[in-house]
């Protein structure tokens, strides 16, 4: 029973959506109107787990001071302080007024936003150490892929002179041919997956989500 | 061990040093690079161009601070092209930390407006951008293909009430605006998927005329929708952002950045030519060295 | 005198008509101009009305043709508003704002009752169409046509091919599972990143050091994590019979419980229930680049021997791989996010791209149920190219109908 609920659940529920993308009329909108309020619902409800699995597990780091402890307290701390500012000192827990305080304002503007931006900003280191280890022409098709990828860097270079138009040209064929065909292609097969993934899903022959082999 | 060892065996840590150089460097330099235009871009130029005083559109900013360098220029151009004409924005945001980036864009955005000034030869007057009359902030909401879906059938399902708490139905702008058949178009602003959940749900759905800009990285894999017709405009990354900018007539950050990235690609090309030459020349001796034993 | 009376007769003849016919010039100049200000333009004509098709009801669908006094004519009219009542001769409403040089309208109101412009479904409907001009004083209603009615759809028509093309996948899937039941062998090519798995497990107990498994930044409805599931529920039993360490930290609560209970059950399923810890599998964030802070610091005080990410990554995959190539980890890779493969394929030392990530459950199982998916895919695979070839000629031939039975809008 307690396997085949489930399963019962996701059979029903997966075709009642299947089925509701074909029927335009308002009874079966309202069924997609009220799944939707139950997929927030839930969503709302496994925040709060996820909030419980972070505090237990950095209290417990802290409690028994494992390697590195530090950083959990940081964590908590970071956590706990947005919250209390969030919820404007307590006073509104139903509306996003808490969001305009200005403690919030200021962590968020001051330390969010740099912290995120320069995580970001580290992409770009990444990138130029992996073109320089992967951009090697070590066979045909590799030298076909790096003169790809030096037209695409190039094509708005203003130092190329007279080369500049020929190679936003030459570019502009790259993206919108060899690369979108072999973008469609993957596209159709990750489609396809998809769909033969969500009908496993749905007539219960893939049940590894639920822990099951 | 001889230079085109050291080159095979470089230490990353050196291409990490020679770019912080070189973006610093040119952040500095006042260098101006000339910005090409693409067609994909100018389409979304075009659009907003042709909106008309009292349109509505819908403008959602899907983005979290770490995309802001390559997005946040689109947002407020294109907001302040939109309150310089009078057509009346909904903001709305499906990325968790998109709120503050509504927010810091509506605050710098409304004191911009207050200022006269012309852009492509047309003078706008300053005024006063109001809340409710002018825009409409709806907030944050999570799982964004169902929130998308139920906006389709009408904002009031997932937004009750705005970002500040003002029930949607006491908003002026809001009077009669129900979904977005009463929008001309959304324009959107996104880092990860929530873009292909615009043109699933959004466009498939609910056929919104959908335009994208979209970081740097995501920008090719969104071309096969610019081509099929589900999108009718595309700026991705930094570029697009620049791009818009100078279509709009108002320059900022993206067109300064520009800069940078042009250098930035220049080393990056400088390192992959030195890294071939290391590999041609180490593949070469190696093979040599074969032919003698 | 005769003739001088009839000289002057002519003359005061010529006089009193000139100033007739330039009185009359002007005369006729201004009755023109009030003749245009004050005739009424010719009414739209052939106006049809039906229910909203493919629709959830609430809205009908309007047509006409142009007044003959749009665009010529008179040139008079400027543009047009529906009107729309209950009864022929009650009380018209304004459907629509000044419609400028079209033909064609949808009404659609609102659906629930209480609603501002509520539209009841099965109720009577009259509209006309009014031709206006410059002068709001001065218009031409066209006849009044009625009653209609609108409703509700059971099926929406614009979605038939993908019905169609549903209907057609489900009968591939049911037709070579129930032939993979019946004995015959299927060939499925082998994946070198999913036989990497086992050995890389093995590394990682042979090092004494744990596997770090990341979920990706995908929704537990997304099928890149529902597959990535499958390969974490082979991962956590191999661990389980290896007794070597595990690590999943998550970026969403509801994929964090979700793969508690898959790793929870693969524990038991290897007999190893004690050695599993709730721990093991734990919330960061739904922060992108705080997630990846919190793994890239994992991955840097822990030093796992091996890190596989499967399930959707977006601009965080290369940050991610690159720290796990300079802590020295193994890495297997796999996502459907085709702008993420390259940066998977430089830095990690398997990849699965794309489709293969779904596949992956059929290769480890090896149940005949899922290699039927899989063949399924195949010939599906087979059948689009086909269509497109076929669309693509007809295209040429400037046939559309194919091509436009597979556009899906609305």
């Amino acid at each position: 029973m307690k396997r085949q609920l489930p399963l019962a659940m996701v059979f029903i529920f997966g075709f009642l959506m299947i089925i509701q993308y074909f029927i335009p009329h308002e009874y079966s909108e309202w069924v997609n109107a009220f799944l939707m309020d139950w997929m927030m619902i839930i969503g709302v409800f496994a925040l709060a787990l996820g909030l419980w699995s972070l505090t237990r597990v950095s209290w417990d780091k802290v409690r028994q001071k494992k390697p590195n402890w530090g950083y959990s307290i940081v964590t908590l701390a970071g956590l706990f302080l947005m919250m209390f500012f969030g919820f404007d000192y307590f006073r509104h827990f139903s509306t996003a007024v808490g969001s305009d305080n200005y403690m919030y304002i200021h962590f968020y503007r001051h330390i969010v936003i740099p912290i995120q931006a320069t995580m970001f900003s580290l992409l770009a280191f990444f990138i130029a150490s992996a073109a320089y280890r992967a951009f090697r022409a070590r066979s045909l098709l590799a030298t076909l892929l790096l003169v790809a990828a030096l037209v695409i860097m190039l094509r708005f270079n203003p130092f190329l002179g007279p080369l500049q138009p020929i190679m936003e040209e030459f570019s502009v064929w790259l993206l919108n041919v060899p690369n979108l065909a072999a973008k469609r292609a993957i596209v159709i097969g990750v489609g396809l997956g998809m769909v033969a993934t969500a009908l496993k899903v749905i007539l219960g022959i893939e049940r590894a989500y639920l822990g099951k082999d | 061990m001889n230079i085109f060892d050291r080159i095979m065996s470089f230490d990353r840590r050196w291409i990490f040093l020679s770019l912080a150089i070189v973006c610093v460097v040119t952040f500095m330099w006042p260098f101006h690079v000339p910005i090409t235009l693409s067609n994909e871009v100018r389409s979304i130029y075009n659009r907003f161009d042709s909106l008309k005083e009292g349109d509505m559109i819908y403008l959602s900013v899907d983005y979290d601070p770490n995309a802001l360098a390559e997005l946040h220029p689109t947002t407020y151009v294109l907001a302040e092209m939109c309150f310089r004409k009078n057509v009346k924005v909904i903001f709305g945001t499906l990325s968790n930390l998109g709120q503050g980036m509504v927010d810091q864009v509506i605050d710098d955005i409304t004191d911009s407006v207050m200022l006269d000034k012309t852009y492509n030869g047309v003078f706008y007057e300053g005024r006063e951008i109001q809340n409710g009359i002018d825009y409409v902030f709806l907030g944050y909401k999570p799982y964004p293909a169902m929130v998308i879906q139920a906006m389709g059938l009408d904002f009031r399902v997932p937004f009750p009430t705005d970002y500040y708490g003002t029930p949607l139905d006491s908003i002026p702008i809001m009077k009669g605006v129900k979904n977005f058949d009463q929008c001309k178009l959304v324009m959107d602003m996104a880092a990860g998927n929530v873009a292909e959940m615009w043109i699933t749900y959004g466009h498939g759905n609910y056929n919104v005329p959908l335009a994208l800009a979209v970081t740097g990285v995501m920008g090719a894999d969104m071309y096969p929708y610019l081509n099929s017709g589900q999108i009718f405009g595309l700026a991705a990354g930094l570029l697009g952002s620049a791009q818009i900018e100078k279509l709009c007539d108002n320059p900022g950050r993206a067109i300064d950045g520009m800069r940078i990235q042009l250098f930035a690609h220049i080393l990056i090309i400088l390192f992959i030519i030195m890294g071939n030459i290391g590999f041609f020349v180490t593949r070469r001796r190696k093979k040599m060295g074969g032919d003698v034993r | 005198m005769r003739l001088k009376l009839l000289f002057l007769s002519c003359l005061l003849l010529i006089f009193i008509c000139t100033s007739a016919f330039t009185q009359d010039e002007a005369v006729v100049a201004d009755s023109l101009e009030t003749t245009a200000e004050t005739i009424s333009p010719a009414p739209a004509t052939s106006l049809t009305a039906i229910d909203k098709p493919d629709d959830h009801g609430h809205g009908i669908d309007l047509s006409w043709e142009l007044s003959a006094d749009d665009g010529g004519g008179l040139m008079s009219v400027m543009g047009y508003m529906i009107y729309r009542a209950t009864s022929p001769d009650g009380s018209y409403e304004a459907r629509s704002g000044l419609l400028l040089n079209v033909t064609a309208y949808s009404d659609v109101g609102a659906m629930n009752e209480g609603e501002n412009d509520y539209m009841p479904d099965y109720t009577d409907y009259y509209y006309k169409v009014r031709a206006l001009t410059t002068d709001s004083a001065v218009f031409a209603d066209s006849e009044i046509l009625g009653p209609v009615q609108s409703f509700g759809q059971w099926f929406n028509w614009k979605r038939l091919s993908v019905l169609l093309l549903v209907a057609g996948f489900l009968f591939l899937t049911v037709y070579f599972i129930q032939k993979a039941k019946g004995g015959a062998k299927l060939f499925v090519r082998r994946l070198a990143g999913i036989e990497a798995v086992d050995e890389a497990i093995g590394r990682a107990t042979e090092m004494g050091k744990p596997i770090l498994y990341v979920l990706g930044l995908g929704t537990a409805a997304d099928i890149a994590t529902i597959a990535s599931y499958t390969i974490l529920s082979r991962v956590a039993k191999k661990v389980a019979e290896y007794q070597t360490g595990l690590i999943v930290p998550c970026y969403d609560p509801i994929v964090m419980a979700i793969a508690q209970e898959t790793v929870k059950t693969s524990y038991m399923n290897a007999g190893r229930a004690d050695a599993y810890n709730e721990d093991m599998v734990y919330f960061v964030t739904n922060q992108q680049f705080a997630y990846v802070a919190g793994v890239n610091g994992v991955m840097l005080r822990d030093r796992p021997a091996t890190n596989i990410y499967m399930g959707k990554f977006y601009a965080e995959s290369l940050i991610l791989a690159e720290t796990g190539v300079a802590a020295g980890s193994i890495q297997i890779a796999g996502t459907d996010e085709i702008s993420q493969i390259p940066f998977f394929v430089v830095a990690c030392d398997y990849t699965l791209i794309g489709e293969e990530l779904y596949a992956a459950s059929a290769y480890l199982g090896k149940e005949p149920l899922l290699l039927g998916s899989l063949k399924a895919q195949d010939y599906a695979k087979a059948c689009l190219i086909f269509l497109a070839i076929i669309g693509f000629i007809t295209l040429m031939f400037g046939y559309h109908g194919i091509v436009d039975f597979f556009h899906v809008a609305g």
